[in-house]
């Protein structure tokens, strides 16, 4: 039984410490770490779902007649190039806001900002911030 | 040409886009994105005329029949949203060039308009489809490049808020393929008719009951159902005006689709509503979501944040419609979601506008432009009133349904305590019409008047479209009758 779902324990677990780091981190890198861990706990779900017992690779061989689902490894590649896409624009992200405000942590993102609202109640008319 | 619609709503932005790099001109680029966004008006129009004449529309891709080929599924609901999706996107481009000429770099104008198609490619394409799988893809098309847009906002804070939507949407859509996976692996298909053809008989499953915990939720953190709303408020105040307008009137509607397909269509109502408390679960939640997000929105200072806030309380409105699970219930939310896309859309264009002109949205830079801007503040307080549900406005015809849905089952309290946040709406929209029109001109802003024709004519549309459905409900009601009907009588749940 529990080794029977082994594939699953493993995509649990990483899904698990995945949204962890997401939640429990403050570094925009580690978040996107931890965000990465989690959509490849996915990918392995998707992966191990395709897997046939006996089965071989979906290609057409003589004298065999068990094959491995091939959909769900198609699906995945198309999932898998959306996370590619996702990271990509995080990092992206990421340098612009280290840009802006001389920082990755969240903390000192979250302070700037609380400082910037405060000065806005105070009111520049002409201030070009909205 | 005609039998090809359903594909050609998503190939002409998707193709468009690209297209969009090979013009040089920022304003030819303009020119082209609009023709692009109305020609997808136009086709979702003849397709709304098509499904109300011959019923459901079924379009297979390359031929191949439906469990193994995909295919795109259009019926009275998909419709309704093509077409709110495409009629407010090409409104909202009529007033692009203009707002985004003030607001964005001039040399980021064409890369605006590339994204702007591909999140209109996205949206269409969740709402054509037929297939559980697609449905991920064209949710993170839209996601992905919503993310950029909002982005281009010219405040820092604009970067930080894209940021945290970004985590935050992709955890969804991640929930949302654990889900689909899950489906999959019950029941070896991705096609949401052939699903909710197999999904009963393994609906005593713990697998199929998580694969719905999972997928609800993923949806929810997309639809910024309270309490999974902390992305939206900063998202919308701090992108650029006119991508606001774009979100707020389309975005969450499109993940509210995805709610009722997948409660409704695919899981089915009575493996919906009976295996999760989702009843009571939604009702709380709207509810909670409703009077929380109000009174967030009195206490702002920032115009843009009252109503992303507001946007928070009346995805509550919609979301208890849906919980009633009757036909009158679910027509209430398929108007509101009609209703909603016309007052926001309004509402943040003309917010648009005075960005334009005053450079903020700060409540205090309100004084007196009742008097430098009549139109453009005479159309926040129609849509204001709208949103507060006066009579004569479409804010009025949905809450009507809505409480009348509310009667009918007997929930009187629930009833009443919708009655008693329509008194919050009314505080913070007074709170803005205060300023603009009972308080004198700042002297900064002496020479301050009325926003150009570009924006005046789509926030006008809007709100005699605000006006026009609130009296002449034919169009709009029978619309979201109908499909609220189909999609209960598919269930077995209406005799005909």
């Amino acid at each position: 039984m529990l080794m029977g779902l082994f594939n699953n324990w493993v995509v649990v677990v990483l899904m698990m410490i995945g949204l962890y780091i997401v939640i429990a981190h403050g570094n925009l890198i580690k978040k996107i770490v931890g965000l990465t861990i989690f959509q490849t706990s996915v990918f392995i779900f998707y992966i191990s779902m395709a897997k046939v017992d006996g089965g071989t690779a979906p290609i057409l061989m003589a004298n065999v007649t068990k094959y491995a689902n091939p959909l769900p490894h198609v699906l995945i590649l198309t999932a898998i190039v959306v996370g590619i896409a996702t990271m990509a624009l995080a990092l992206a992200l990421t340098v612009r806001i280290k840009e802006a405000y001389n920082s990755i942590e969240e903390e000192s993102i979250q302070e700037q900002n609380t400082k910037q609202a405060s000065e806005l109640d105070e009111l520049d008319p002409r201030s070009d911030k909205y | 040409m005609l039998a090809h619609l359903p594909i050609l709503q998503v190939i002409v932005p998707l193709i468009g886009a690209p297209v969009c790099v090979l013009l040089s001109r920022a304003s030819l680029v303009w020119l082209f994105a609009l023709v692009v966004s109305g020609l997808s008006f136009i086709i979702s129009a003849l397709l709304l005329q098509q499904v109300l004449m011959s019923g459901t529309i079924i379009y297979e891709l390359g031929g191949w029949d439906a469990p193994w080929g995909i295919e795109y599924r259009i019926d009275r609901l998909n419709a309704l949203l093509l077409l709110i999706i495409s009629a407010i996107s090409t409104l909202v481009l009529l007033a692009a060039q203009t707002s985004i000429n003030k607001e964005i770099p001039a040399e980021k104008h064409t890369q605006f308009y590339i994204l702007y198609l591909l999140s209109l490619t996205g949206m269409l394409g969740v709402v054509v489809t037929g297939d559980a799988f697609n449905v991920f893809v064209f949710l993170e098309i839209s996601s992905l490049s919503s993310y950029a847009l909002i982005a281009l906002g010219r405040d820092r804070r604009a970067l930080w808020a894209a940021y945290q939507y970004l985590i935050l949407g992709t955890i969804g859509a991640t929930f949302i393929l654990i889900g689909i996976g899950l489906m999959y692996q019950m029941t070896g298909t991705l096609n949401m008719a052939d699903l909710a053809a197999r999904l009963p008989e393994v609906a005593q499953t713990k697998t199929v009951l998580t694969a719905f915990a999972f997928v609800i939720t993923g949806v929810c953190l997309k639809l910024a159902l309270f309490p999974l709303h902390l992305w939206l408020p900063n998202a919308y105040t701090y992108a650029p005006s006119i991508v606001t307008a774009f979100f707020a009137a389309t975005a969450t509607k499109v993940a509210f689709y995805l709610l009722i397909r997948f409660t409704y269509s695919v899981f089915g109502v009575s493996f919906s509503f009976t295996a999760l408390p989702l009843q009571f679960l939604f009702m709380t939640l709207g509810l909670l979501g409703i009077f929380v997000a109000s009174i967030a929105a009195i206490y702002q200072t920032n115009v843009k944040q009252i109503f992303a806030y507001s946007s928070i309380a009346q995805i509550g409105y919609m979301v208890i419609g849906f919980s009633i699970s009757s036909v009158t219930g679910l027509t209430a939310a398929l108007l509101h979601i009609f209703n909603h896309a016309l007052m926001k859309g309004a509402l943040f264009l003309a917010l648009g506008a005075v960005v334009y002109r005053i450079g903020s949205v700060q409540i205090s830079q309100f004084q007196g432009i009742g008097q430098q801007m009549p139109f453009t503040m005479a159309a926040i307080l129609v849509a204001g009133l709208s949103l507060i549900g006066m009579p004569l406005t479409v804010g009025f015809v949905s809450k009507w349904y809505l409480l009348s849905a509310l009667i009918e089952k007997g929930w009187w309290p629930a009833a009443l305590l919708i009655l008693i946040a329509s008194l919050l709406t009314l505080v913070y929209v007074w709170r803005i019409v205060e300023v603009a029109y009972f308080k004198p001109p700042l002297s900064t802003h002496s020479t301050v008047n009325e926003a150009p024709l570009a924006f005046l004519i789509p926030i006008w549309l809007l709100v005699i479209a605000n006006i026009y459905f609130g009296i002449d409900t034919r169009l709009s009601v029978e619309v979201a009758h109908s499909a609220s009907e189909s999609l209960l009588q598919a269930q077995g749940l209406v005799i005909p």
